[in-house]
C-alpha cells in the first residue's frame, strides 16, 4: 500500500473575479521511500497541489477530493490528529527558508519547539538531538549554531536548517516546495545530494516540486507533469523523460537547450503559458500543441494507462514521435 | 475589471455642484448676498429663506452658495502652491541625494516640528492679514509632506530597472525625471493633495474665522461661522449652516481623492 | 577576430554600511569588492557568456560595460577609444553603440508609456529617423522582434513577460547598437517561454551583425549559444575560453565543480555526491590568495598565499589557477 494516496485533489480559490481552479482533478500517490517530482510552469498548480496535501491552504482555497495517509483522510481527520500528522511524520520545507524562519528566535529554540511538539524528550536530550539534526544536515560547529539567529545563516545554510527543523520529529514524509530555486547552483547542487542522502539513510519519501526538469531528473524516482492545474502525465522519470507520452512534457523537453547541435534554433513551445481564471473545455495545452486534432479542443483527455506504471493524458500519445536517447 | 466607483462619483458630483455655486453663483442664490433686508433681522430657516439670515438680514443660502467660489480657491491655491513646491524637491532631493537631501531633509524635521496652524498665523501676522498672504504662508509651511512623499516615491521609482534603462539609453536628466519617474511617482502626492484640499478650507476657514484670510465683506464659510459665533444661543443657524456646508464639502474632497488613489494605479 | 571592447583591470567596489559598533572599534570602513582585476576582450560578432552564481560580479560588470556603473580602476576601451572618459554627447554616442537588455521584463519598462511611446522616444531623442518616419520604425522593431503592429498601442501590462522582453530587446535596437549586453535576459521567464526569447537574440545576431554579451547563471544556455564563455568566481574571472572546449574538459576546479553541479534533463545520473562542498565567501572579505581556495580539493600553501593570474594555456584559454 502506499504511503500517500491523493485521489481527485481539486483546489478552487474563490477570487474578486470569480472561482479560480488552482488544482483541477490531479491524482497521485506516494511509495515509502520513493522520491517524487511535481513539475511545471508558474501557475500549473504544483505549488498548491503541495500545500493541499497537509492543508496548508488560506481560507479561500475550497479543497475536494481525498488525500490519504496511511489509509486515513487528512481532510476529515479530527484537527488533533491532523496536526500530529503535520510537522511529525509529514514535514514540509519552503522555497523562502528566510520567510519561513522565524527571524527573531534561534534556530535552536525552533528545533526545540518541533521537538517538544512532536517527541516526549526532555530538555538535555531535545539539545543533543538539535545538535545532531544540524550535524546530520551539514552545518558545522552545530552547537554554536544553534545559538544563532536566522539572518547570521547564508541562504544555503538556512535551507539547511529549515531542513534540520523537518527533519525533526522524524517524518515519513518529506515536502519540499522548490527548495534550491533560491540558491545558487554549486548550493542548489549541495541541498539536493543531501535530500537524497536522507531519502537513503531515515528511509523517508520525499515529494519534491520544482519547475527544472534537470533537479527532477537527477533527483526522482517517478516524476507528475503539471500543465494549468491539471495532471498531464506521471511515470518513472526515465520513462517520462526518454519516452515522453504527453504533447505538453514532449514539447517542453524538446525545447531545453542542450538538445540539438550548439547555436542550433531552439524549439519554443509557441503562445503563451494558459491563464488558470479561464479554464478551457478540452486539453488545457491544446492551444500550443502541436499535435492538436478536434477532440483535444472540446474533451478533455482522460488519464489513462499507456504503458505499465506510467500513465498520461494526452490523445496524441501515440503519435509523439520518439525522442533519441 | 472594474469596481463601481460609487465613491468618486459622489465625491465627484458635490465638488461639481461647488464649481457650479463658484462659476455662476447668481443663477443659484435666490438674494444678492450682500444686500441688507432690515425686515428679516436673524431670521430662522424658512421658505424665504432656507438657511436664515443674518444680523443684517443677509440671505445665509445666498451668502454661502457666493463663499464657494472664494473657498474653492483657497482649496485649490492652498494645496496647488505647497504641493508644486515640495513635489518638486521632493523629486529632487529623491533623484540626487546626499547633500541636497540632508538639507533639505533637516529643513523639513524643523518646519515639521512647528504646529501647523500656529506657524502659519505667525506668518500671516508678519505679513499681515489676507488671502494672498495666507497663500504664501501656507507654502511655506505646507510643502513638507508633499516632499516627503514624492521623495520616498522617487528613491523608489529612481532604482526600477526602467530608469537604469533610461540611462543606458543616454536620456537627459530632465527627461527622465520629468518624463519618467515624475509619472510614476505622482500618485500619492496628487491623492494627499485632494484629501489635503477638504483640510485647506479648514485651514483657510479657521484663518477666516481668526481674521486673518478672507476679508470682510467677502463672504467665505469660515468668516460666516465667526460672523456667527456671537449669536450661537439666539441664532444657532447662522454657523450651523455655513459649518455643514464645510463639512459636505470636504466629505467630496475626501472621496475623490479615495477613488482617484484607485483609479490612478498603475498596472504593472 | 577584431576586439570590439577591452576591458583591462576593471575594479569596481561598494563601500558597506559601517555600523555604529565598527566606528566605535575604529574598524576600518569594508568595501564589497564586487569585480576584482577583470581583464576580458569582447570580440566583433561573437556570443561571449559570462556566467557566475550570485555575488561573483558578473551583473556589476554588466553594468559598467554601459556605464551605469562607474569602476573604480581600469579602463575600458570601445574599438580602441577610451570609454571611461566619455561625457555628455560622446558618452551617448557610445551608448547608441552598446545598448543593455534587463533581467526583469517587468521593471524594466516604464509602466505608464505604450509601446509605441517607450520606441519612439529612443528613436526621437538619438534622431535615428526624421520625425516623420517615426511610426513606420516602430513597426519594423516590432516586426524584428515578432510583436503585432497593435502592440506600440499597448501599455506592458497587458504584455506576458516573454512579450514584455521583445519589448526591452526593441527598445535597445531602436538606437541600432553594435553590441548588446544583456543581463540575465530570460532567468525571470518560464521554461517553455525561454527558448522562444534565446531564438530571438540568435536570430538578431545573424541578422543584424549583433556582438552579444550575455550574462547569465545559466549554464545549459551558455553551452548552447555563446562561441566564448568567461567563468566569474567573487569578483574576478577564473577561466576564459572557447565554449564547446572549455564545457568538455574544464580547466579550472570550480569550473569543473559548476559543471558537474548543474543538473542535466538526462535521467540516470543520480548520485549523493556534491559537485563542491562549502558556502559561497562573502565579498566583502574575500579570502586571501585564490577566492576559491576554502572549497577546492587541489589547493595548497601557494594558493592561500598567492592570488593565482589570469594566463594564456593555448587555444585562447586563459585559467587563473596555481594548479591547473
Amino acid at each position: 500500500m502506499s504511503l500517500l494516496d491523493v485521489v481527485d485533489l481539486r483546489v478552487t480559490f474563490s477570487t474578486p473575479r470569480g472561482p479560480v481552479h488552482a488544482v483541477d482533478g490531479v491524482s497521485f500517490c506516494v511509495a515509502s521511500g520513493e522520491v517524487l517530482g511535481i513539475v511545471g510552469e508558474s501557475g500549473s498548480g504544483k505549488s498548491v497541489t503541495l500545500r493541499a496535501i497537509p492543508k496548508l491552504l488560506h481560507a479561500n482555497a475550497a479543497v475536494t477530493g481525498t488525500v490519504r495517509w496511511r489509509g486515513a483522510d487528512l481532510h476529515t481527520m479530527p484537527a488533533e490528529d491532523l496536526r500530529r500528522v503535520r510537522g511529525g511524520q509529514i514535514a514540509t520545507v519552503f522555497q523562502e527558508p528566510m520567510s519561513a524562519l522565524n527571524p527573531v528566535l534561534p534556530i535552536g529554540l525552533q528545533i526545540d519547539e518541533v521537538l517538544t511538539a512532536h517527541t516526549t524528550l526532555d530538555t538535555a536530550a531535545r539539545r543533543r538531538r538539535a545538535v545532531e539534526l544540524l550535524g546530520l544536515v551539514g552545518i558545522a560547529s552545530p552547537t554554536t549554531r544553534l545559538d544563532q539567529f536566522p539572518h547570521e545563516f547564508s541562504g544555503g545554510m538556512r535551507q539547511r536548517a529549515m531542513i534540520a527543523i523537518a527533519l525533526a520529529a522524524a517524518p515519513a514524509l518529506l515536502l519540499a516546495d522548490e527548495p534550491t530555486t533560491a540558491l545558487d547552483v554549486t548550493i542548489q547542487d549541495q541541498i539536493l545530494k543531501l535530500l537524497l542522502r536522507l531519502v537513503a539513510d531515515l528511509g523517508m519519501s520525499l515529494v519534491l516540486v520544482t519547475h527544472d526538469l534537470g533537479v527532477i531528473a537527477e533527483t526522482c524516482d517517478r516524476v507528475a507533469v503539471m500543465y494549468a492545474g491539471r495532471l498531464c502525465e506521471t511515470g518513472s522519470v526515465h520513462n517520462v523523460f526518454l519516452r515522453p507520452q504527453h504533447a505538453y512534457t514532449h514539447a517542453l523537453l524538446r525545447s531545453m537547450p542542450g538538445e540539438g547541435a550548439a547555436r542550433a534554433m531552439l524549439v519554443p513551445i509557441p503562445g503563451q503559458p494558459p491563464r488558470i481564471d479561464r479554464p478551457t473545455a478540452g486539453c488545457a495545452f491544446a492551444p500550443r500543441c502541436s499535435f492538436v486534432e478536434d477532440l483535444c479542443t472540446t474533451t478533455r483527455p482522460p488519464l489513462i494507462d499507456v504503458a505499465p506504471q506510467h500513465r498520461s493524458a494526452c490523445y496524441a500519445a501515440a503519435r509523439l514521435p520518439v525522442r533519441a536517447a | 475589471m472594474k469596481r463601481p466607483p460609487t465613491p468618486l462619483l459622489g465625491g465627484l458630483a458635490i465638488l461639481g455642484l461647488m464649481v457650479a455655486f463658484a462659476v455662476a453663483p447668481d443663477v443659484f442664490s435666490p438674494y444678492d448676498p450682500l444686500a441688507f433686508d432690515f425686515s428679516a433681522l436673524l431670521a430662522p430657516p424658512s421658505w424665504a429663506h432656507p438657511f436664515g439670515t443674518d444680523q443684517f438680514g443677509r440671505d445665509l443660502l445666498s451668502r454661502s452658495i457666493s463663499a464657494a467660489a472664494i473657498d474653492l480657491q483657497i482649496a485649490v491655491f492652498a494645496t496647488f502652491f505647497p504641493g508644486t513646491l515640495g513635489a518638486l524637491l521632493g523629486l529632487l532631493i529623491g533623484w540626487y541625494g546626499g547633500l541636497a537631501d540632508a538639507v533639505i531633509g533637516r529643513l523639513m524635521d524643523l518646519v515639521a516640528t512647528f504646529p501647523f496652524l500656529v506657524l502659519v498665523i505667525a506668518i500671516v501676522a508678519i505679513l499681515g492679514p489676507g488671502l494672498a498672504n495666507m497663500y504664501v504662508a501656507i507654502t511655506i509651511v505646507g510643502w513638507v509632506p508633499y516632499a516627503r512623499l514624492m521623495r520616498s516615491e522617487a528613491m523608489v521609482q529612481k532604482n526600477g530597472e526602467y530608469v537604469a534603462a533610461c540611462k543606458v539609453l543616454g536620456y537627459s536628466t530632465p527627461r527622465i525625471l520629468f518624463r519618467h519617474i515624475l509619472p510614476n511617482a505622482i500618485r500619492p502626492v496628487l491623492v494627499y493633495a485632494v484629501t489635503a484640499m477638504a483640510l485647506a478650507i479648514l485651514l483657510g476657514s479657521s484663518l477666516g474665522y481668526l481674521g486673518l484670510g478672507a476679508q470682510p465683506p467677502t463672504a467665505e464659510w469660515g468668516v460666516l461661522i465667526a460672523d456667527g459665533k456671537n449669536f450661537f444661543t439666539t441664532a444657532p443657524w447662522i454657523a450651523l449652516f455655513p459649518g455643514t456646508v464645510i463639512v459636505i464639502a470636504g466629505l467630496g474632497f475626501s472621496l475623490t481623492g479615495d477613488g482617484l488613489a484607485d483609479l490612478l494605479e498603475v498596472k504593472r | 577576430m577584431t576586439v570590439m571592447l577591452a576591458i583591462r583591470n576593471l575594479t569596481r567596489r561598494f563601500p558597506a554600511r559601517r555600523s555604529l559598533a565598527d566606528l566605535l572599534r575604529g574598524r576600518p570602513r569594508q568595501a564589497v569588492h564586487a569585480v576584482e582585476q577583470v581583464s576580458l576582450d569582447v570580440h566583433r560578432g561573437e556570443t561571449l557568456g559570462i556566467v557566475g552564481e550570485s555575488g561573483c560580479g558578473k551583473s556589476t560588470l554588466a553594468r559598467c560595460l554601459v556605464r551605469l556603473h562607474t569602476p573604480d580602476a581600469g579602463s575600458l576601451a570601445f574599438e580602441g577609444a577610451d570609454v571611461l572618459a566619455l561625457e555628455g554627447p560622446a558618452r551617448r554616442a557610445y551608448n547608441r553603440r552598446v545598448q543593455m537588455v534587463f533581467q526583469d521584463p517587468y521593471s524594466s519598462l516604464n509602466p505608464r508609456l505604450t509601446v509605441g511611446e517607450t520606441l519612439a522616444e529612443a528613436l526621437h531623442v538619438h534622431a535615428i529617423v526624421p520625425k516623420a518616419d517615426i511610426p513606420a520604425r516602430v513597426r519594423a522593431l516590432l516586426d524584428l522582434v515578432h510583436l503585432p503592429h497593435d502592440a506600440a498601442a499597448r501599455r506592458p501590462h497587458e504584455f506576458s513577460g516573454g512579450q514584455r522582453q521583445r519589448i526591452g530587446i526593441a527598445r535597445a535596437l531602436a538606437v541600432e547598437p553594435h553590441l548588446i549586453i544583456a543581463d540575465e535576459p530570460v532567468s525571470a521567464l518560464d521554461v517553455s517561454v525561454q527558448a522562444a526569447i534565446v531564438n530571438l537574440f540568435m536570430e538578431l545576431q545573424d541578422r543584424l551583425g549583433l556582438t552579444l554579451v550575455f550574462i547569465t547563471h545559466d549554464l545549459r544556455l551558455v553551452r548552447h549559444m555563446t562561441h566564448r564563455v568567461a567563468v566569474m568566481y567573487l569578483g574576478r574571472i577564473v577561466e576564459v575560453g572557447p565554449t564547446a572546449a572549455l564545457f568538455a574538459a574544464p580547466r579550472h576546479p570550480y569550473t569543473q565543480a559548476l559543471i558537474r553541479a548543474v543538473p542535466q534533463v538526462k535521467p540516470g545520473r543520480r548520485t549523493t555526491e556534491a559537485a563542491v562542498i562549502g558556502e559561497l565567501p562573502s565579498p566583502l572579505e574575500p579570502p586571501p590568495g585564490c577566492a576559491f581556495h576554502p572549497r577546492c580539493p587541489l589547493a595548497d600553501a601557494t594558493c592561500r598565499r598567492d592570488i593565482p593570474v589570469l594566463e594564456g594555456r593555448g587555444g585562447a584559454w586563459d585559467v587563473a589557477c596555481h594548479q591547473a
